[in-house]
């Protein structure tokens, strides 16, 4: 499967990283490289077999139903590059 | 049909989806230990976790699960004794992690039903398709600043319910009702409160529309409806909207859009290029979710009564209309107000005393009947004194009203303000000679054969007597003079 | 001092020898000294260290040492440490600060350890060579003989495993996603093992491919890892994909031996470009350990060759979505942008290197709508086969024994012309990632450059007990006394 300028720019949209034009075609050759290398898993028969999710086949634990955390409002704030007040801010979405 | 669109070309049927959000009622969030109480102070309400910080991970709430399962009882769905986490990857504020997580592929309950009972005292069964658990975001508030949005996480990591139905729903009114029944189910189970007012219930309604006997046609999507109202204003205008594009030779595009309520209209969602490629794949950070069989049994045989096994029962054991149980056992509280009035006395009465007076005086005063002014006890005490005649029906309007003033009890009332019934016949004689003597030309008129007189002179014999006098007594006297 | 490794520094602390803070600032004095020269830490904390010596000689004075009670060590800055700045090797993350303590680096602090500094690492972990650190390269403190060219030390915990290798700490923590820990161990020769996927706990370390990634230590011999690694482990509610499992004496394994243990030769290993060095290495292995008393058996893992390409599409899918909350919003650095949009896309262009972008785009691609059956899906399911592989051959051998890299450490530069030659790197390293296994590098030989070699044990989940015993095995038989070009107690300074 080989990736057209216009579907690098649509992933770069999807995944938010700004891509410059000139940037565009050595990210192309790179990527592609790299698709066209995993092309051999399609070798591979697969037929009847189960996907794996991780390395741990366990049952997942659960949570007690208690408040233990969170009331730490300057704590989750004090990183932010851009705070108002209590809130965290961006600029605005153009709608 | 009933429900149709009149367009140039005839009519239109309206199928119509519903996707409601619940809020699942807990202390602490679904895959964090943060609070989930309403109306704290902005981001005090946030762990590292939700705020999703470097090298966070999420634990699962057994209660937040416990209520997913609950519900999909209480919806007579299959319970999944399997099912998965997956990631819904897109980029908001809101959404710190850049994902949500949810459940995409394997939910934790499959199909169930809802019945709802429609104005014209039919039912129809609508399809429930899943419900799974999911986070809910944060709020970003943009009118706070000109050029910039303001972040409050406190609500990201809430628990949430999706519940999905068929598109089994044919009208507003249907969708209106099935929105009503969900709520009654939930707060019934106590796993969500139901308030749409604080966001805690929202409705994503799916609107199509076709000419009866099509198949289905393409749907659009109108997002976060937040009160019923407005979910049935929103479906006749995306309806409307979307029969004027066929019947103007276009093809309705499958869309998200938003309902402007000060105009009636639904709106597309701008700034939508790459259509929410979500990138579902299952969530690394967790195991699959095993549900313990016997743990939810014991959560099936732990069900409370919910609204169509009670109503059955009210019509069965009481003898009330399939509507007034209805009525009756929309709310929780309603229905065991009720009972508390109807046991051991006349159920139908009680049904007539709750609905009637009580619902009236609740709406007049803005209560709810959680704080009823009245009580079950006093209202039920009320009935019994009726029933023994101490006081006629009449006067139990006065001593209801009084009642729910003041508070006192109904005994003390009666007492108080003398109003218990005369059943003196001496004296209702007495009062039935003074009022014809006092209407020579109505008792002519009577005597002559105007029937409709005879009720002009009852309320005249009853005024005489304060309105104490007993109906039945009044009558007799005045049937025996006439 | 620095002759010492960490057993022996241990047992020195404990006789009183010397204390730990002169321990301590004998180390922060050979990274002032040497680290301009290797770059190994990003972040040096010599207040904190000394806190940390401090309270362990208190403790030690108290007789109540500790696991690690006064050993210095280098933690990869892909762990959070309280109050102090962790980058993951990236720009974006320059300014973070965390105010809470991963629990592995926790679990060492509980245990006395001394932490000197945050060691550098390719950026989000995602590398084989340590090249792609916004703070620039390691290098390797070794050089082939009669040559200068500078390097790399293997990735992506090359600062980790240079530091350990020049002396300049006594262990460090690292992460191991394809291979992160091993093959920087085999460049640097130095021990380093990746327990199994659950052993030790996510909670604090950014997540590179969260179904990947484990947390292991890197030190000078395989007992040492075993000493750190029993103060790493243990579960951690606070982790769901931890491991509710006890947690063993493994520096007791060390000495188990191998007699009558039947170690699997994987054929699929073999590839027929495979560096003759390498593959004398492995027959020697083979031999020591045969002498040793245990039974070599050729085995087959048929699907070993599929094991990177499923890798390069599960790690970067895994990690796309990983990395989507590093978007200038809550924490890190951000570059404004006209709206929303613009913001998050000059955030992320600035604050990613070219790497991590890639793997991002190539994660981002394999999930999305029409490709996710494709890639991701069938990806998952061969990297089922490929455990099936191990599952079934485990069945009748306790441990395999393997080459950890293909060759040994290369200059600095080289390799960058195409990425999928850095990847290549990691194709006897990912199938345990895959699978979840552990895998233990052991500093086995040189080659003829003078360069170091390592030999890999995998073993069977949670019986890291029998890896670390047939590693200590090959290490003794290996008995290599060779020092790197710059360390720590060496003339070159």
């Amino acid at each position: 499967m080989s990736l057209d300028p216009a579907t690098v720019r649509r992933i770069a949209k999807l995944a938010r990283i700004r891509v410059e034009e000139s940037q565009l075609p050595q990210l192309q050759a790179e990527l592609n490289g790299i698709l066209g290398w995993i092309e051999q898993l399609n070798e591979v028969n697969v037929e009847g077999v189960e996907p794996l999710t991780g390395g741990a086949q366990m049952a997942m634990k659960m949570r007690e139903d208690v408040v233990n955390d969170g009331g730490i409002p300057e704590q989750v704030l004090a990183n932010a590059p851009d705070r108002a007040g209590d809130f965290y801010a961006v600029p605005k979405v153009v709608e | 049909m009933s429900y149709a669109i009149e367009g140039a070309t005839g009519a239109w049927e309206v199928v119509i989806g519903l996707e409601v959000h619940a809020q699942v009622i807990s202390q602490a969030k679904l895959f964090s230990g943060a609070a989930t109480a309403f109306g704290a102070e902005p981001n005090a309400q946030v762990s590292f976790v939700d705020a999703a910080f470097p090298g966070m991970l999420p634990v699962i709430n057994r209660e937040c699960v416990a209520q997913a399962v609950r519900t999909g009882l209480g919806l007579r769905a299959q319970i999944n004794l399997v099912s998965r986490f997956d990631r819904k990857n897109y980029f908001y504020p809101d959404l710190p992690a850049g994902y949500q997580i949810s459940q995409y592929a394997h939910p934790i309950v499959g199909t169930g039903v809802i019945e709802i009972e429609l104005a014209d005292g039919s039912t129809r069964a609508i399809g429930v398709t899943r419900l799974h658990l999911e986070q809910d975001a944060g709020k970003s508030l943009h009118d706070q600043h000109p050029s910039k949005s303001y972040i409050d996480l406190n609500r990201s990591g809430v628990a949430l319910m999706e519940i999905v139905s068929e598109p089994d729903l044919r009208s507003p009114e249907e969708a209106g009702t099935y929105i009503r029944k969900l709520r009654s189910i939930l707060r019934y189970l106590g796993t969500c409160d139901g308030n749409m007012e604080e966001g805690s219930l929202r409705a994503d309604v799916n609107v199509s529309v076709r000419k009866p006997g099509e198949p289905y046609r393409t749907r659009c999507e109108v997002k976060n409806v937040n009160s019923i109202r407005f979910v049935m204003q929103a479906i006749e205008a995306e309806a409307t909207r979307q029969v004027r594009v066929w019947e103007d030779g276009g093809a309705v595009v499958q869309e998200t859009r938003l309902f402007d309520s000060a105009h009636g209209v639904t709106r597309s969602m701008r700034s939508k290029e790459d259509a929410h490629d979500y990138r579902y794949f299952p969530d690394p950070d967790l195991l699959p979710l095993v549900l313990d069989a016997a743990w939810v049994e014991a959560m099936r045989a732990d069900l409370p009564e919910l609204p169509d096994e009670k109503r059955a029962r009210f019509v069965r054991d009481y003898g009330l209309s399939p509507y007034d149980a209805g009525v009756l056992v929309a709310e929780q509280a309603t229905a065991l107000y009720f009972e508390a009035v109807a046991r051991g006395r006349d159920a139908k009465q009680a049904a007539n005393w709750v609905t009637g007076d009580l619902f009236a005086t609740l709406n007049r005063t803005g209560r709810t009947i959680e704080d009823s002014p009245v009580s079950a006890a006093a209202l039920g005490r009320m009935l019994d004194l009726m029933a023994d005649g101490t006081i006629n029906g009449r006067i139990a309007k006065d001593v209801f009203e009084a009642m729910a003033e003041s508070g006192e009890a109904p005994d003390a009332l009666v007492e108080k303000r003398g109003l218990r019934q005369v059943t003196d016949t001496a004296a209702i004689d007495a009062a039935v000679a003074k009022v014809l003597a006092a209407n020579p030309d109505k008792v002519a008129e009577y005597r002559g054969g105007k029937e409709k007189i005879y009720g002009f002179l009852v309320g005249q014999v009853m005024r005489e007597m304060r309105g104490k006098g007993n109906p039945a007594l009044v009558n007799e006297a005045l049937k025996r003079v006439l | 001092m620095f002759s010492l490794d960490l057993a022996g520094t241990r047992a020195a602390l404990r006789r009183r020898e010397f204390s730990a803070r002169e321990l301590t600032q004998a180390y922060l004095g050979a990274i002032e000294a040497l680290n301009p020269r290797l770059n190994a830490y990003i972040t040096v904390t010599p207040e904190l260290a000394l806190r940390h010596a401090q309270a362990a000689d208190a403790a030690l004075a108290r007789g109540e040492a500790g696991n690690l009670t006064g050993i210095p060590l280098a933690i990869k800055d892909l762990f959070c440490t309280a109050g102090v700045r962790t980058t993951a090797g990236s720009r974006i993350l320059s300014p973070f600060v965390p105010p809470y303590e991963s629990t592995v680096t926790a679990n060492l602090l509980r245990d006395g350890a001394v932490f000197l500094g945050k060691a550098n690492l390719d950026e989000f972990a995602m590398g084989s060579s340590n090249m792609t650190s916004a703070y620039g390269p390691v290098t390797n403190p070794w050089a082939r003989r009669g040559g200068h060219a500078p390097l790399v030390p293997g990735g992506s915990s090359g600062g980790s495993a240079a530091a350990v290798a020049a002396r300049l700490a006594l262990g460090a923590t690292a992460t191991d996603t394809g291979g992160s820990i091993r093959q920087p161990a085999s460049f640097c020769g130095i021990a380093g093992i990746k327990p199994t996927y659950g052993r030790c706990s996510r909670w604090g370390i950014l997540a590179f491919a969260s179904s990947l990634d484990q947390a292991g230590p890197l030190a000078r011999t395989v007992e040492d890892c075993a000493i750190m690694l029993r103060s790493m482990a243990g579960h951690d509610v606070k982790d769901s994909t931890s491991a509710d499992q006890p947690v063993p004496d493994f520096a007791a394994a060390c000495r188990r031996g191998v007699k009558g243990l039947r170690i699997g030769v994987p054929r699929e290993y073999r590839s027929d470009g495979m560096p003759p060095e390498i593959e004398a290495l492995w027959q020697q292995g083979l031999a020591w350990l045969r002498e040793a008393g245990a039974a070599i058996v050729d085995v087959s893992l048929p699907h070993t060759k599929y094991g990177l390409a499923t890798y390069y599409i599960v790690a970067p899918a895994e990690a796309s979505s990983n990395l989507a909350r590093y978007d200038g919003v809550r924490f890190g650095a951000r570059t404004e942008g006209a709206d929303l949009i613009e913001m998050y896309e000059n955030t992320r262009a600035a604050g990613f290197g070219a790497e991590v972008k890639r793997r991002v785009l190539i994660g981002t691609y394999v999930l999305s709508a029409g490709y996710y059956d494709a890639y991701y899906l069938r990806a998952q399911k061969v990297r089922a086969l490929i455990l099936r592989d191990f599952t079934e051959v485990f069945a009748h051998v306790d441990a395999l024994v393997t080459p950890t890299a293909p060759s040994a450490a290369f200059a600095q530069g080289e390799r960058m012309d195409d990425p999928v030659k850095m990847y290549l790197n990691d194709v006897f390293t990912v199938p345990a990632n895959m699978a979840g296994i552990p895998g233990l590098s052991v500093p086995a030989g040189l080659d003829a450059e003078g360069l170091p070699l390592g030999l890999q044990v995998l073993g069977k989940p949670f019986d890291e007990e029998t890896v670390f015993a047939v590693g200590a095995a090959l290490e003794r038989a290996a008995g290599l006394t060779a020092v790197p070009a710059v360390w720590a107690g060496g003339a070159s300074r």
